[in-house]
């Protein structure tokens, strides 16, 4: 549904996107991540036809975002990062307006404008002036704007930004419920968010393209250990050493001890559950074994282990290596 | 061309905000004070003349109310209307809301359309409400009314040609007031241009006549209606709404 291919976008002499490749299959929901300046924005944007790309081709629907803008645009929705509305005008008319603008008739227009200010919540300030209202409610307008012409595709950067927990997980949901249907790609920075409602993630860091695919799929390629943390009374050379025989544990490494319980971090072969073992190793040896617990990896650890390690291998910026890959 | 939601949204902001509201009372206000001091000049006029034949001034109502006033009207206008046309791009660029006019599915050609029929039909109305002062001069005189259609008429072509070179101004710049002064400056300096051409002389003085948007306006409150004048200004409006075009191009891919 979304194809990108090698696309680039100079701003004068600064490459904010270089060679840019990644594709989106339809009904999907993908997060697009990356640090701030990254290029998530400079990449949406080409995506809806605001701005052309300097070199490359990227097609929405089918469409050339270029030579066929005027297919894509009637296609998709989209809601700019600072989600720029008219200060001046009222919600209901103005939403009426982008409705009428995107081709939808009179009547339909009507039952549409209503439908979408109930599901993102916004019926109750329709007599408001947009510019009076706080930012969360003009996100809700924002993201109603580009639902109200049900298009396939959504461009959707930073859209629970400023919203209230309750929101947040209202519009979450709201989203999920477009899956199927539509084809959306979303910008965050709150990775959660991420794994809660996008069944894949594209990582950009500096412009680049450095991870893309399903969560799992991604986790596991860049975490293939899986890893327990356990709390052990004991002669500590001695739990490293008996713990390091079973077979499967790749790494003991311990943690900074206190009232004579230490804890550990063991990294085993992805598959292998050493819970048991460690158990009974510990009831054998007569160790007080007071925590023993199953970290899962996430989707942030991936992402800060991907985009450090860019820059650790830029040798531009050491800082949080270290604490990225424990 | 999906001109008409534009227009209708262009139309609908200039009469929520104060905008259309303050030009509109402004402009009758000032337009209303020369009307009547002129009106009042020419009745002492001919009060006199009237009591003394003797000076044997002719005394005709459309040159001696009807074109001052024309050109009067026209020196508000090049005040007023870079204050009308201002916000038309300028704002949407600072607001960034251009982001998303120019990601719905309608050409750059239909939204500069709208905004500027949307100006244009402002300014109508300003001019339309104008024509109570021929009403009135009618109820107290003869007045041909060949020579204040023409009039109007000339007003109408010259606004046109003031509103596209506003929004070429405010399609340049995301400060309003940058692209008022620009207007102003701009249609300014081919107000005067005719001036200069006396001093110039020769073929250089009948260009800088040809350029001026004052020479042209004169032979329509005279009556005359002249191809040449009404081809003027509709090329300079013309010319100027391509290159606002070529300016909402560019900046596309500047970003
Ligand atoms: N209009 C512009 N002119 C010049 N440079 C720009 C422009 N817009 C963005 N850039 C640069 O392009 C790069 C990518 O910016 P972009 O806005 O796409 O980042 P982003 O990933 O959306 O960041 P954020 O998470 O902060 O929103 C940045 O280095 C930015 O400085
Ligand atoms: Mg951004």
């Amino acid at each position: 549904m979304i194809e990108v291919d090698h696309l680039t976008k100079n701003y004068g002499l600064v490459a904010a996107i270089r060679d840019v490749s990644f594709s989106v299959s339809p009904g999907q929901i993908v997060g697009f991540l990356g640090p701030n300046g990254a290029g998530k924005s400079t990449t949406m944007r080409i995506l809806a036809c605001f701005m052309p790309a300097s070199s490359g081709v990227a097609r929405v629907a089918g469409y050339d975002v270029f030579r066929q803008s005027m297919e894509v645009r009637r296609r998709i929705g989209y809601l700019p990062e600072n989600v720029p509305l008219y200060p001046d005008m009222r919600v209901a008319p103005y939403l009426d307006f982008v409705a009428e603008v995107k081709g939808i008739g009179r009547s339909e227009r009507r039952r549409r404008v209503a439908d979408v200010m109930d599901r993102c919540m916004v019926a109750d300030v329709q007599n408001r002036l947009i510019g009076k209202l706080s930012k969360g409610y003009r996100q809700r307008v924002g993201l109603a704007q580009a639902i109200v012409s049900d298009p396939e595709v959504l461009i959707l950067d930073e859209p629970t930004i400023g919203l209230d927990p309750k929101q947040i997980t209202e519009i979450r949901s709201l989203i999920k419920s477009l899956a199927g249907q539509h084809t959306v790609i979303l910008s965050t920075h709150i990775l959660p968010e991420v794994s809660m409602v996008c069944g894949g993630v594209i990582i950009i860091n500096n412009g680049v393209i450095v991870a893309q695919g399903p969560i799992d799929t991604l986790v596991e390629q860049f975490f293939p250990t899986s890893r327990l943390e356990v709390e052990i009374v004991g002669p500590p050379s001695a739990v490293r050493e008996r713990i390091r025989a079973i077979p499967g544990v790749l790494s003991v490494q311990d943690q900074a001890p206190a009232n004579g319980a230490a804890r550990y971090t063991i990294e085993a072969a992805r598959g292998r559950d050493v819970r048991a073992e460690i158990f009974q190793l510990a009831a054998q040896q007569r160790w007080d074994l007071l925590e023993l617990r199953r970290v899962g990896m996430t989707l942030e650890e991936v992402f800060i282990r991907i985009v450090a390690g860019e820059e650790s291998a830029d040798g531009s910026v050491e800082k949080s290596v270290g604490e990225a890959a424990p | 061309m999906r001109i008409w939601p534009i227009f209708k949204k262009e139309m609908r902001l200039y009469f929520t905000s104060p905008v259309a509201w303050v030009v509109l009372t402004i402009f009758l206000f000032i337009a209303g004070y020369f009307f009547s001091s002129i009106f009042n000049f020419f009745s002492q006029a001919s009060i006199q003349s009237a009591m003394n034949p003797a000076m044997g001034r002719e005394l005709n109502v459309t040159d001696s109310v009807m074109r001052p006033l024309f050109s009067n009207i026209s020196v508000i206008l090049l005040l007023l209307m870079p204050l009308v046309t201002m916000r038309l791009f300028a704002e949407e660029r600072r607001a960034g809301t251009i982001e998303l006019l120019l990601t719905y599915p309608v050409r750059d050609g239909a939204v500069l359309a709208g905004k500027y029929l949307a100006a244009l039909a402002l300014y109508t109305l300003m001019i339309g409400l104008t024509a109570l002062y021929p009403a009135i001069v009618v109820y107290f005189a003869r007045l041909e009314l060949g020579p204040v259609l023409t009039g109007y008429l000339g007003l109408l072509l010259m606004g046109a040609t003031f509103i596209a070179v506003g929004v070429f101004a405010s399609s340049l710049t995301d400060n309003q007031i940058v692209a008022a002064v620009t207007t102003f400056g701009a249609l300014l300096i081919f107000w005067i241009l005719g001036w200069s051409a006396d001093y110039a002389g020769g073929a250089l003085g009948r260009v800088l006549q040809f350029l001026s948007l004052l020479e042209h306006n004169d032979s329509f409150s005279k009556g005359v209606l002249d191809t040449k004048d009404v081809l003027y200004y509709v090329n300079f409006a013309v010319l100027a709404l391509f290159l606002t075009l070529r300016s909402l191009e560019a900046r596309r891919w500047k970003g």
